[in-house]
């Protein structure tokens, strides 16, 4: 999905504004928005995929516009109106219009102390064999999927080189998308700051990107 | 934006949390405990301090220093720093003759089980879209002039690793115990966009 959310390489979005002690969150509904999404992503609605995947479909302007956490709580609308958890109705009234309906049952202190201190991945066995290994050279495909990726545009039809096998993880690309994920390997891939930005930039320079099998052919 | 403030008119915005918030405690969606756990655990536990304690052990601990750039993410979960963002884990090495630095430019990946939160910079659109192109220009601006002799490599941590920069350790240090080491490594320092400075003289 080639949104305003793949950012690399645009030009005039200014400085870059650091803030001295800034506090973890700015405003009470900022950490309420987290944390919501945090246990409701824990307790199994929807995964980290679909959660991107429908902040990815915030428009671009509103997107651009929009502080982070205001496009936090866009995407978790979006994801429990999706999952039929929350309507539009509902949110207009301010109110559960369906308080006797069943969902699965809330993420319990216990479990949100697990997920945020013990290992939480969708790394998973494949049965295939890798097909790259670490010194080939490959390139990012040039593709323009209408759905959930994480390739960025700033790669695609560049060549680099595979330094590292990752392991396998569930594809994003179908997890996104509520298909069921396979697990696919995932490569460390260098490119040389001139292969992505041109002779002007610095010969010694590289840039390394995680990539997923699918997203790349020999090179 | 706008503070917690008693008697002022709540926003739209704050309006719709509000809202939600309503509707989801009424289903039973959510349970307040857990909420409070999760704040506890972002406002309160986790934050740089954890990643500034793994610098300096690698600092002053050559065995510890191999295990985490060979396999952070065991030596990490280990310490019972695994989690969230934070499950998959590379640690690497500034040197004299590298400097890496750390970016999400689709979204904002970063390791949270030992970085916290990450910083609205890092966040930000101006961060995302120029630190790939023109990493050089913008370190440069954030304070941190590197020689043309550096190379720099930039991490995009677009998939499901999770990037620490392990910076150097700055001159005039050798008497310092790990806690005092501890205390000089910044946030910025770990994703890779300052170094860390010697201790105050005087100090």
């Amino acid at each position: 999905m080639d949104g305003a959310h793949d950012l690399g390489g645009m030009d005039n979005f200014g400085d870059i504004e650091q803030e001295v002690n800034e506090p973890v969150f700015h405003a009470p509904w900022e950490r309420s928005v987290l944390t919501h999404m945090l246990a409701l992503l824990g307790a199994g609605h929807f995964n980290v995929d679909e959660w991107r995947r429908t902040i990815e479909q915030i428009p671009p302007v509103e997107y651009l516009a929009s502080s982070y956490y205001e496009n936090w709580l866009t995407s978790l609308i979006a994801v429990l109106e999706e999952k039929g958890l929350v309507t539009r109705a509902e949110l207009l009234a301010g109110k559960s219009l369906d308080p006797a309906g069943t969902w699965l049952p809330a993420l319990e202190k216990g479990k949100a102390r697990y997920i945020t201190s013990n290992p939480i991945s969708t790394l998973r066995e494949c049965n295939s064999a890798p097909r790259y290994k670490v010194g080939d050279d490959v390139v990012a495909k040039v593709m323009y999927p209408a759905h959930h990726t994480r390739l960025p545009r700033y790669v695609r039809g560049r060549r680099g080189k595979v330094e590292k096998n990752n392991g396998a993880f569930l594809l994003p690309d179908r997890n996104a998308h509520g298909a069921s994920a396979t697990p696919e390997f995932n490569y460390s891939v260098r490119f040389s700051a001139r292969e992505l930005w041109g002779e002007d930039a610095p010969a010694k320079d590289s840039l390394f990107i995680d990539l997923y099998e699918s997203y790349l052919e020999e090179g | 934006m706008s503070r917690h403030n008693h008697g002022a008119p709540l926003s739209d915005l704050q309006l719709r949390v509000k809202a939600l918030e309503a509707i989801l405690l009424e289903k039973a969606l959510v349970d307040e405990e857990a909420l409070d756990a999760l704040t506890d655990h972002y406002e309160n536990k986790v934050g740089p301090h954890i990643g500034a304690e793994l610098v300096a052990r690698a600092w002053t601990d050559p065995q510890f220093k191999r295990d985490l750039l060979e396999d952070a993410s065991s030596t990490v979960a280990a310490l019972g720093y695994a989690g969230l963002e934070g499950t998959h884990i590379e640690v690497k090495e500034n040197t004299e003759d590298a400097h890496n630095v750390v970016v999400c430019t689709l979204c904002s990946c970063y390791p949270w089980s030992i970085l916290g939160l990450p910083p609205t910079w890092y966040k930000s659109a101006p961060y995302r879209s120029r630190v790939v192109k023109d990493p050089r220009g913008v370190l440069e601006e954030l304070g941190l002039h590197l020689g043309e002799q550096t190379e720099v490599r930039v991490w995009d941590s677009n998939a499901d690793l999770r990037y620490l920069v392990l910076p150097r350790r700055p001159e005039g240090t050798d008497g310092l115990s790990r806690e005092e080491l501890a205390e000089l490594v910044t946030r910025d320092a770990m994703i890779g966009t300052a170094a860390v400075a010697p201790p105050a003289k005087g100090q």
